[in-house]
């Protein structure tokens, strides 16, 4: 990661998640995707426009990781999740349950947290 | 459009070696698929090379050039990148480059160096073929996304960590006898079942291992074969590609690979045959789930059905299509950048008839070799007949 430099639109989603009013972006043809963008992924429209992201969402599939990367090392064992907003889907990882009791269609809230190894921001869920 | 021949194949040992650097693995892989080639070595007219992360793992990029001399040519070479299919996408460039009449006689390969950066070091090179912002930063590793679409599987179609380990104890069986391959003893299902998981539901035996080692081949044109006398009863019949969205979370279904749905309806159009035709297949199982989407995505079975494909059989030596002789991914290694031409190469020698498994599969006309970039966001599929 480049340090004390900003990425344009992914940390002004994660600054909104923060404040509680995440965002998805949304195209003329309705389809939902996750900024930075200047076209649609799914059919190229560049009419996007801000909506506010669904508050909830449920789990569509997740991992508990055991074997990570150094920047997460003390942060395992973890759940990384692929939480369905409608939308659009967000990656990230689930906190406030026990990783065992951790499912699909479990239904959670967006938030932003910090890593334990390195203090990084990152996307993190928690049921709801 | 002239059809294009394998001339020559060389692989190295696949395996843990960090003390070598990827120059001195890719020439001991070129130097090898000349010599069997029979080719002037003077006639290769440029260099197609795949390796993806030679930043991170000896501090080199532009590696093509450096490459051409490491094998003492003074040709154009050129690096490709598509994650874990780099070498796959550098072969489809040299097949289309033969077929349009730009070149006659081209190397092509790949290598890659990964056990000097340690596991730890590994797995975040490897993660960097995820979306950085979306899925790396939420600490998404490699061996996790496949994870993540394994559970999508298992929800969507059913299966268990024993079909997966069916495939497992396969592959490993079928590396026995290769002297290449990385891991040359048999394991159980138990074993599999109970080794430590990594990211579940895959464990340890659900994942290939971090392998050093590189693989190339010499293509010519039927035309230069001729001329040469060059004796090359292989050819490349078909070649496709596909793409997808890079982060899982944005794909349609987690449960599939579209990418290399498309990838492989375009080389069979190619090649112009069908799933049914095919005999044995070389597929990108760098975990045990990726080998159930492979053979879905390559119409072998239907959706849902590749789950247990290993386990009835279907897809072991004595199956009607066996898939992975060579070892495949799991047991033979995966020095990422090298597996697309490592799997021309093992698919050349299984019909050639001078590899350790061809035994097995008699007669054998067709085959197809698969191989993913990524979460198969790339894919590359490529069509091989015996054509005498
Ligand atoms: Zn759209």
């Amino acid at each position: 990661m480049t340090e004390n430099v900003r990425d344009a639109g992914y940390d002004d989603l994660l600054d909104a998640i923060e404040a509680g009013e995440g965002f998805y972006l949304r195209c003329a043809n309705g389809h939902g995707s996750l900024p930075p963008r200047r076209a649609c992924p799914h059919c190229g429209t560049q009419a996007l426009e801000q909506e506010p992201l669904p508050e909830s969402g449920e789990i569509e599939t997740y991992t508990v990781v055991h074997v990570a990367t150094p920047e997460f090392a003390e942060d395992t064992p973890y759940v990384t999740a692929v939480v369905n907003f409608g939308p659009v889907r967000l990656t990230g990882q689930v906190r406030g349950i026990d990783p065992e009791d951790v499912s699909t269609g479990l239904v959670v809230g967006v938030g932003v947290e910090q890593t334990a190894t390195m203090g990084e921001r990152l996307l993190i869920f928690r049921p709801r | 459009m002239t059809t294009v021949r394998v001339a020559g194949v060389g692989l190295t040992p696949f395996g843990v070696q960090p003390e070598r650097t990827a120059r001195d693995l890719f020439a001991e892989a070129g130097l090898a698929a000349i010599a069997d080639s029979g080719v002037d070595r003077d006639d290769i007219e440029a260099l197609l090379y795949g390796n993806f992360m030679g930043e991170l793992a000896e501090h080199q990029g532009h590696q093509g050039p450096l490459m051409a001399e490491a094998v003492g040519l003074d040709v154009p070479a050129t690096r490709f990148e598509a994650a874990c299919a780099s070498s796959g996408v550098a072969l489809r460039q040299a097949v289309k480059n033969i077929r349009n009449g730009e070149a006659d006689v081209l190397l092509v390969g790949g290598a890659e160096r990964m056990n000097n950066l340690g596991t730890a070091g590994a797995t975040e090179a490897l993660a960097i073929a995820a979306d950085d912002l979306y899925e790396v930063r939420a600490g998404m590793t490699f061996p996790g996304a496949y994870a993540l679409m394994a559970r999508a599987y298992f929800d969507e179609f059913g299966g268990t960590r024993e079909d997966l380990a069916a495939i497992a104890v396969k592959n490993h069986d079928n590396a026995l006898p290769n002297e290449y391959a990385q891991f040359r003893k048999t394991i159980t299902v138990e074993q599999a079942l109970s080794a430590p998981m990594i990211a579940s539901p895959l464990g340890l035996f659900d994942a290939c291992p971090i392998t050093d080692g590189a693989s190339a081949a010499v293509l010519v044109s039927e035309d230069y074969a001729k001329r040469h006398d060059i004796e090359a009863t292989v050819a490349v019949t078909g070649t496709g590609q596909g793409g997808d969205k890079m982060a899982l979370q944005d794909r349609g279904d987690l449960a599939t690979s579209p990418a290399a749905d498309k990838a492989a309806k375009q080389a069979y159009e190619d090649a112009g045959i069908g799933p049914k035709d095919v005999d044995v297949a070389e597929v990108h199982d760098c975990f045990t789930i990726a080998e159930v989407l492979a053979i879905e995505s390559l119409g072998f079975f239907e959706r849902g059905e590749g789950i247990t494909a290993a386990r009835d059989g279907k897809t072991t030596r004595s199956g009607s299509l066996p898939v992975n002789l060579s070892g495949g991914l799991k047991a033979k290694g995966h020095p990422v950048g090298a597996t697309g031409t490592a799997q021309l190469v093992e698919m050349t020698k299984l019909l050639r008839g001078d590899h350790a498994r061809s035994d097995a599969i008699p007669g054998a006309s067709v085959g197809v070799c698969h191989n993913a970039g990524g979460t198969v966001g790339s894919a590359v599929v490529h069509v091989l007949e015996v054509v005498a």
